[in-house]
Order: C-alpha cells, then structure tokens, then sequence
C-alpha cells in the first residue's frame, strides 16, 4: 500500500508541471499586461517598463517559469501586482482555510445526511417513505447552490432575521491552520454557506446509498438471511452497509470537485473570502502568478482528494489490491 | 469418404502478450494458448476437439480462422496458405471457412433484425440486390427450421436454440464448405442439444459441409465426429478415429476424461477403474516443463518432467503424445 | 383456398412478423413511468417556450422601460400611449391594471422579467443540446478510436483522460474563457481565432459555453464509450462480423457504435442537469451570454445585488432554472431505469 501510494505520489509530479505549465502560458498569452494602467489612466511608458523589468516580466518566458518553478519549490508563490506590499503566500494564506472549512464541512454535512436518508429509503423500498425521501433528493440536487443560496439569504437572513447573511465568522489564524474555532459566532455565519453546498451532495449521496444497498439487500444471501427473522435481519443490515457504502465512495472525488465549483458560486454569493472568490475576481486583472498558484493550489487538493478516494476505497473493499 | 484434407494446420501456435506499462506498454510474458499443433480435417468429415475449458479450444478455432494472427505455424485450406494470404485473399476465403459460436445471446447483434443479421454476409460480400438478399434470407431461415415471417424481430425475442439457428443461417448464407463450430450446444438445454446437433447433421449431409467441432466433453462430440483430437493446456494431446479413441485410448488425460464420462451399463459402471485427475490446471502462461500434463498424470516418471513427448503415430491413424503410451 | 381463408392466413402472418425493437421496449417501459413523463413534458413545454418566445412574451427581453424598473410582480404602471399600443399582447390584464402589467416584475432597468425568462429558456435549452452534442460526439469518437485501436494508441488516449481527470479543469477553462473574451474584444489577425469570433457571434456569444461545458464532460463520456467498446468488440458477434470478412468501418459503425450510442445517451440526458448549472455558473461569474442576451445565471447576477429589496429578480429566475433541471433530472432518471434491463423490473 505505501508502495502504492508513492507511486501514485511520483505519478502526480509530471502532471502538476504540465498543469503549471498550461496555466502560465495561458495567464501569460492574455492580451494587455498589468500594468496598463493605473485607475483609469493609462500608465506612462517608462514606468510601466520599470515595473514589467521589476517583476522580471521582460525577460523570455521561458526564463519566468523556470523562475517561478524555482520559487515555487522554495515556497514562495510569487508577487501581487496590485499590493505590492503582500505576496500570493499571504492571499493563500487567508484564503485557503476558509475554502477548506466550507469544502470539509459540506462534505461532512452530506454524508450526514445523505447516508442516513438512503438507508431509510432503501429499508423502506417502495413505501411511501421511499417516495418522499426519493423524490426530495432529486428535488435538492435540482436546486443548485446558486438558487439556493440566495433562497436561504432571503429567508433567514432577511425575513426571518436569523443567520448573518455575509462573511465568515473566523478569521487566520487558525488551529493547526484549518481547524476554526467552535464559537458560536462561527456557525451561525456557515450555517447557510455549508448548506447551500451541502444539500445537494447530501442528496446525490442519498441517492447513491439507497440504490447500493438496494443492490446488496437483493443478494441472495441476505434474502435467506432475511427470511430467517428480524433478529439476522439487523446484524445483515450491519454488515451490507458496509458493501453498499462502496460505490458512495467513489463520488467522494467528483464531491470534492464539487465542492470547489460550488466554492466559486457560494464564496460569491455569502461574500466570504475564499480561495474561489479571489479567484474569480483576479479574472478581469492580469495578476499572473495569483491565478497560477490558486490553480496550482487546486490541482493538488484535487490530486490528494482522489488519492485518499482510492485509498479509502482499497480499505473498504480488500477485494482490490494495489502493488 | 475421400482422404484429401480440406484444412491442414502445421505447427501451429498462438501465444497472448502479457503486458504493462503506464505509458508504452512492454510485453512481460505470454498466455501460451495453443502451442505447436498440427492435424488435418479431412473433406466432409467432423473433426470433434475435446478438452477443459481453458485449454485453447476457442484460439485453435479463431487462429485457424485467422481470426486471431498466428504466433507461428501454417494454415492451409485446401492448397492455400490462410496464414500469409493477403487481406484481399482472405477477404475471399472467408466465403469458404465460417464459424458458429457458443453463447447464443453474444452472438447476435442485439440491435439488429433478424433479417439483417443473415443479410450480414451476403452485404459485406456485395452479393444480389436488396430484394434478391431478402429472397435468400427467407430460404436460410426456412432451411434451420426457422419461421421466414420472424425475418423483423430481434434476437432477444427468441429462444437459446432458435438463435443459435439464427446464427447457422448467418453461417451458411456464403456457402462455406468448412465451419468451426464452437461449443454450438454447450449453452443450450439438453432437449434442445439434440436438436441443434441433428441439424448440423443434415445440413453436412446436404451441402457436404466439413466441421471442426469443439466440445468440452467427450460424451457430447461422441455422436457427431468421425475423429476425435484432445487437448491439454494448448497441446493436442492424442487424436484418433472415433471409436478408436473410445475403446482404446492411449494418453492418460484422455484415459482420465473418458472415465469420467458414465457408462450407461451398471455392470461395466461398478466394475470400471476410475481415473480421477488431482490438483488444477497449471496456467497458460507459465506451463510445466517438459510434458505438460506431468503435474496431474498418474503415471509420470522422471523423463516426463524433462522432455516434451514427441508427437507420433502410434497406431495407423492414432496419433499421441506421450513418452509411456504404447 | 377460399378469399376468406386467405385473409385469415394474411392476418396471423402479420401477427407473426409483428415484433418490438430493443427501442420500442424501453420506450414502453418508460412511459410506465408517471414523474419520467412528467418531466419530459415540462421539457417539450419549456422546448415549445424556447421556439416560440416571441409569441409567448408580452415585450422584447431587451426592451427597456426606465421609469417602470423594479416593478413588483403583477404591479402595473401607466406608460407612454404609444408604447402600450405596439406592445400589449394576449394577456390582455383587467382594466384597472392597465395593459402594462408585469406578471413577474421588471428589472433594474425596467425589463420585463417574465419576457426576459422565457427567452432565458433559450439560452439553457441550447447549452444543453449543444454542449451534450459537443461531448458525445468528441467522448464517443475519441473513446471507440481508443478502445478499437487497443494496445500502446488506447494507453496513450487514456493516459491523457487521466491526466485532464487529475486537474481542476473549471478554474483553467475560467482562463481560457476570459483569455477568449478579452481576444476577441482586442480583434485578432490570426485566421482561426477570427473564424473562432465569428462563429462566436453565431452561437450568440455561447460559443465559449459550449466549447468550456463540452470539454469538461467529454471526459467521462470517452472513458464510458471506451470501456463499452471494449466489452462488445470481443461480443461474438463482432467476431461474427470479422468472420465473414467485415471491415473495420462496417464493424465500428454497424456494430459498435450503434450498441454504444444508447448508454452514452442516457448518460448524457443524466448529465444534461449539470450543463445547465454550469452555463448559470459561468454566467453569473459574467463569463456567459453577452448582455443584454438574457441568461437564468445572469439575471440572478444582476438581480442578486438588490435580494432584500427586490427578492423575484432573483427567485423568478431561480425557479425557472430549478423546474428545468428538475425535469430533465426526472426524466434522465426514467430514461435510465427503462434502457437499464438489468434494472428492470426492480422498481
Ligand atoms: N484475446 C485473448 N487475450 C489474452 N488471452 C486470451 C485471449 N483469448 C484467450 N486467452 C487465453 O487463452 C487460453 C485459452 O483460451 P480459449 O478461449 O481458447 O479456451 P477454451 O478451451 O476455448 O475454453 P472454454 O471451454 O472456456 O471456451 C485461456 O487461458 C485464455 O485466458
Ligand atoms: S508423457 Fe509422461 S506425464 Fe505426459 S502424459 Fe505421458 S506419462 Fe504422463
Ligand atoms: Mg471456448
């Protein structure tokens, strides 16, 4: 297993140069520099000149990514144009554990609802409690984040005056980096947030559970267990889950992805400073190393995400071998 | 019966590269399905190939309908060489050699009509118009015993033995004078076997149609061949006349099949030494040294394990391989 | 044989040859579906919507009516003579409202709301047509050349799958959009990226969306097409086909693609959901439609600024953009459970 997953960490390398790489070009190829202008004037030319051999931007490209790989490799994420008296390190540092608490905390929320609500649906199959549960989860994955948030806002933020309808309520820094502080304050500001995102994994998660454990308790050796009385009935139970949950597992990787669409539309809409909403408003800028880095800083949540995915998935079920 | 062979295969052996590789792939080994087989069909004749699954039935089969390239070896059909003809040769050839296969349901195309699946042939052969196609799919299915109004159903509405009917018609739509018939009735219904096995009689009678005819039992080839061959592990292992090889059996696989086959006889059944074979089929890709059913035979020595019994006539037109068998 | 006894011959050879496809089977299973049909009715409605805007809005989508912004649902407003003359419609409103009644409101710049979301509906309905036609033709095209070829071509083409699989593609296609806006606002020399603009101009200023949506999806529809290809190109019948001589086109086209054509369907129907999320998504982030071209995504943009006040500029167009993908959601869902057969019967 170790083995494995070094492998797979190897594996990743050439894949994160090459993204890297793609993005830079990219960021780079874009029309204008940035520095254009100031405000609404343009930037005189000697000026702008200075600032573009500050920066290192007169030199090939070539020569800027190696430096930027360099760079990379010692930590350093690259230089804000706009303030230039913070750097990408800081802006990541801001902005990475907001999007990892509302990311976590989503996923958490959908599989403490989903897993829940699929095993009630599938006990029940083809009772009116299936229907319901059933028919709500298609109802909550149809009802995107960007409908909901907006719903939820509406609702308790302003005609029930309840929850905070803007910011996150913990600021960096934060226990072991991530970790936010159980305050009360803190929940009731991610309350909305987390279910907006929340909701519908829980209900694509319900969804995906029902069917798996649809699927097992139809094996025929469940059924005769079954027909033996309640007693087995619950200790099979126990044990299908176990099975059913396998498939669930393998959306946690499109669920992580997920989750950082859903970031992007949520960190908009709640006005929380997170990694996708920075992201969002550097697209009009030509802050080429900000954009980079946060792709970068992406691409490897979503390379460990899919690695623990794989390796969950060899835990559960020892029927896969990885060597 | 004339003794002209209408199939003859030298040497023949296909091996399957075992590969890995994340980006190019390298060959690490090979799955030895059919290693160095040689026999003849004789026209008009049913040669049965009888052994375990696995053992190489289907890849003789396929090979030496080159539906599989050769590793080595020689295929002829009458006088021409299939293994190195040209694609326009074989193209030609394919006329001639057919096969029917064992799953009945993998068989058909299940988004095809019935009559499009017996026009199959005559279309990829260019053969007739439209209306002249369908005149000749309506007699196909009239000459397995199939309704020609059942021309525009689809294979999932029919029964296990009426689409493999369906895919004798499709075989036999271009004339062929030689069919490899693939486990045809394993996957039917005993009631059924009979059935499907007294068709391909008739049909071989009536268009004097040679097969090659795989089975996975000896019990099931018994009635239908006039030669019997036997395989282990991708060797044919003995091959002989029929009743030659019932009566007198000289390998000792052949021998251990045939005991497990029952006698209908309750006298000669009780008073019968079973041979019962132990331990599992050794993998294709790494088989035993030397004769490889050593590991299983109950009558192996020393000389087994080193030398790959050569393969030899042991008595006019039985032919073996095994170093103790007289 | 008598006249009578020939027909009576006629009608059973009927019967017999009477026979259902694979198709009408799963159709008919389908229909056993009450809440399948039900979406797809909401789907052929909100279809008929798209094709019939103008018939269906009481104004145009971009027509501005300053003094009459922010109308609450079902207020009215006296306007301009003229204006009330050339554009009252068939919901010809009580007397006392006038004829200038906004059934949902009006925007911040006195755009019917309701006009404006059925021509929404247009641009949805065809990101959804086109970004499914984008990735199944590229997912089935790229995953059966894939998995027919085999070998070191199969390892390479998946190997690049994998890769793009390995990173966050929607942050990178953001780019690439943006790097496309701001391109074709600058104008270009090169041939393509001119080609590239106008066709842009063509699709309404979607073409982005489509190429963006199609890209990220046509993934999993390749991998799907592939892994399909490689179970039935060992099917039997395929080497039926080869038995009797048949060509790789003949095999690819007459065997292979029409067995894989149907799960990559239902899967794209299933998808469908997304594509329109993605299309509200990218909008909402302005990257979508241009102005004053109305998108569900970006009239929630534009209204989202004025929620406490105003909340229907928003929820109008989020009901809107939630029933259609519910609909077609309960209509994949109907498609799959009916062409599963290992499914049927279960439910
Ligand atoms: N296309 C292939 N690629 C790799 N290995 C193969 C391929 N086809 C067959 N083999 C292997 O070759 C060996 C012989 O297979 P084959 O299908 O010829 O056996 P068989 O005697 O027909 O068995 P059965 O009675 O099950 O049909 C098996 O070990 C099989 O796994
Ligand atoms: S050669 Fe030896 S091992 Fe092989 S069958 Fe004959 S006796 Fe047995
Ligand atoms: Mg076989």
């Amino acid at each position: 297993m170790t083995k494995y997953i070094i492998r797979r960490l190897l594996m990743a390398i050439p894949v994160i140069f090459l993204m890297i790489l793609a993005t830079f070009v990219l960021v780079q190829a874009m029309p204008g520099g940035p520095f254009d202008a100031v405000g609404q004037k343009s930037m005189p030319e000697h000026i702008r000149i200075l600032l573009e051999r500050r920066y290192g931007l007169d030199k090939p490209l070539y020569e800027q990514f190696f430096r930027y790989l360099g760079n990379l490799l010692q930590g350093d994420l690259g230089p804000l144009f706009r303030q230039p008296s913070s750097s990408v390190n800081d802006i990541v540092a801001q902005t990475f554990p907001v999007s990892i608490q509302l990311g976590l905390m989503s996923v958490m929320v959908g599989f403490i609802l989903g897993i829940p609500l699929g095993i009630i649906a599938a006990l029940n199959h083809n009772t009116i409690l299936d229907y319901v549960t059933t028919f709500l989860a298609v109802i909550s994955v149809s009802v995107p984040t960007l409908v909901l948030g907006p719903i939820l806002i509406y609702t308790f933020g302003v005609k029930l005056d309840l929850l905070p309808i803007a910011f996150w309520g913990a600021d960096p820094p934060f226990t072991l980096g991530f970790l936010p502080p159980l305050t009360s304050t803190f929940f009731r500001h991610a309350a909305m947030p987390v279910f907006s995102i929340g909701t519908g994994m829980a209900a694509g998660i319900a969804r995906l559970t029902r069917a798996g454990l649809l699927d097992v308790l139809s094996a025929d050796y469940v059924r005769t267990a079954r027909a033996k009385g309640l007693q087995e009935r619950v200790v099979i139970v126990t044990h299908a889950l176990k099975n059913s949950l396998i498939p669930v597992v393998t959306i946690l990787g499109p669920l992580l992805a997920g989750a950082v669409t859903g970031s992007f539309i949520t960190e908009q809409i709640f006005a929380l400073n997170g990694m996708g909403r920075r992201f969002v408003n550097s697209i009009g800028q030509r802050e080429y190393f900000l954009q980079t880095s946060l792709v970068l800083v992406y691409g490897l949540l979503l390379i460990s995400g899919n690695l623990l995915v794989d390796v969950l998935y060899a835990w559960l079920d020892p029927r896969i071998r990885y060597d | 019966m004339t003794t002209t062979p209408l199939i003859r295969v030298e040497n023949l052996t296909k091996h399957f590269p075992i590969t890995r590789g994340i980006i190019v792939q390298k060959e690490v080994g090979a799955v030895q399905a059919v290693d160095d087989i040689s026999f003849e069909i004789i026209q008009g004749e049913t040669l049965g190939l009888v052994g375990e699954s696995g053992c190489g039935k289907s890849t003789t089969g396929r090979t030496l309908l080159q539906l599989h390239k050769p590793t080595s070896g020689k295929v002829f059909y009458k006088d021409i060489e299939l293994s190195t003809a040209s694609n326009a040769v074989m193209r030609e050839m394919r006329r001639n050699i057919q096969i029917i296969f064992q799953d009945p349901y993998a068989s058909l195309n299940p988004r095809m009509t019935v009559g499009s699946i017996v026009a199959e042939p005559l279309e990829i052969h260019n053969i007739g118009t439209a209306a002249e196609r369908q005149e000749r799919v309506k007699e196909l299915l009239e000459l397995v015993s199939l309704n020609p109004h059942f021309i525009n159903r689809y294979p999932h509405e029919f029964s296990g033995g009426q689409r493999q009917r369906i895919g004798v018609a499709r075989a036999l739509a271009l004339q062929p004078d030689f069919i490899v018939c693939d486990e045809p009735i394993s996957a039917l219904d005993v009631s059924i076997q009979a059935q499907v096995v007294n068709l391909l009689e008739e049909l071989q009678e009536e268009f004097g149609l040679t097969y090659l005819f795989i089975a996975h039992d000896l019990s099931m080839v018994r009635h239908i061949s006039d030669r019997v061959a036997v395989m282990y592990l991708g060797k044919i292992v003995e091959l002989a006349a029929r009743d030659e090889l019932y009566e007198n059996p000289l390998h000792p696989y052949t021998q251990a099949l045939l005991s497990a086959v029952p006698i209908p006889d309750p006298v000669l059944e009780r008073k019968r030494k079973r041979v019962i074979l132990e331990g599992d089929v050794p993998s294709p890709a790494n088989p035993p040294s030397g004769c490889r059913f050593h590991t299983r035979c109950p009558i192996a020595e020393a000389v087994c394990k080193e030398e790959h019994p050569e393969w030899r006539e042991a008595v006019e037109g039985h032919w073996v391989a095994c170093h103790l068998a007289k | 044989m008598t006249a009578d006894k020939k027909l009576e011959k006629l009608k059973n050879a009927k019967k017999i040859g009477e026979s259902r496809s694979p198709m009408q089977d799963a159709m008919r299973e389908f229909r056993r579906s009450k809440i399948a049909v039900g979406g797809m009715i909401v789907v052929v409605f909100v279809a008929i919507l798209a094709i019939f805007a103008p018939v269906f809005s009481p104004y145009g989508f971009e027509v501005q009516n300053l003094r009459n912004n922010r109308a609450k649902p079902m207020e009215g407003y006296d306007i301009t003579e003229t204006y009330a003359e050339e554009k009252c419609h068939w919901y010809e409103t009580p007397l006392e409202w006038g004829c200038t009644v906004f059934i949902a409101g009006s925007d911040a710049l006195g755009r019917d709301l309701f006009s404006r979301i059925v021509y929404g509906t247009r641009v949805s309905l065809a990101v959804a047509l086109a970004a499914a036609s984008v990735s199944l033709m590229i997912g089935l095209i790229y995953g059966t050349v894939s998995g027919y070829a085999g070998g070191n071509v199969d390892n390479l083409m998946m190997r690049l799958v994998d890769f793009l699989y390995a990173i966050p593609l929607l942050p990178i296609i953001i780019l690439m959009t943006v790097y496309f806006n701001a391109v074709s606002r600058q104008g270009s020399e090169s041939p393509l990226m001119i080609w590239l603009i106008g066709l842009d101009k063509a699709a309404g200023g979607l073409l982005f969306v489509f190429i963006a949506i199609g890209a990220l999806n046509w993934l999993g529809m390749a991998r799907l097409a592939r892994g399909q290809v490689l179970s039935y190109k060992e099917k039997e019948f395929v080497e039926a086909a080869r038995a009797l001589g048949a060509e790789n086109g003949h095999i690819i086209f007459k065997h292979l693609i029409p067995n894989v054509l149907g799960p990559l369907l239902i899967a794209e129907s299933m998808a469908i959901p997304g594509y329109i999320f993605l299309e509200a998504v990218l909008s909402f982030i302005g990257l979508g439609v241009t102005p004053p071209t109305p998108s569900w995504g970006a009239m929630i943009n534009e209204g989202y600024s004025g929620l406490r006040s105003n909340p229907h500029l928003v929820l109008f167009p989020g009901f809107a953009l939630s029933t259609l993908t519910l609909a077609f959601n309960f209509m994949g869902d109907g498609l799959r459970d009916a062409f599963d057969t290992r499914l049927r019967g279960r439910n």
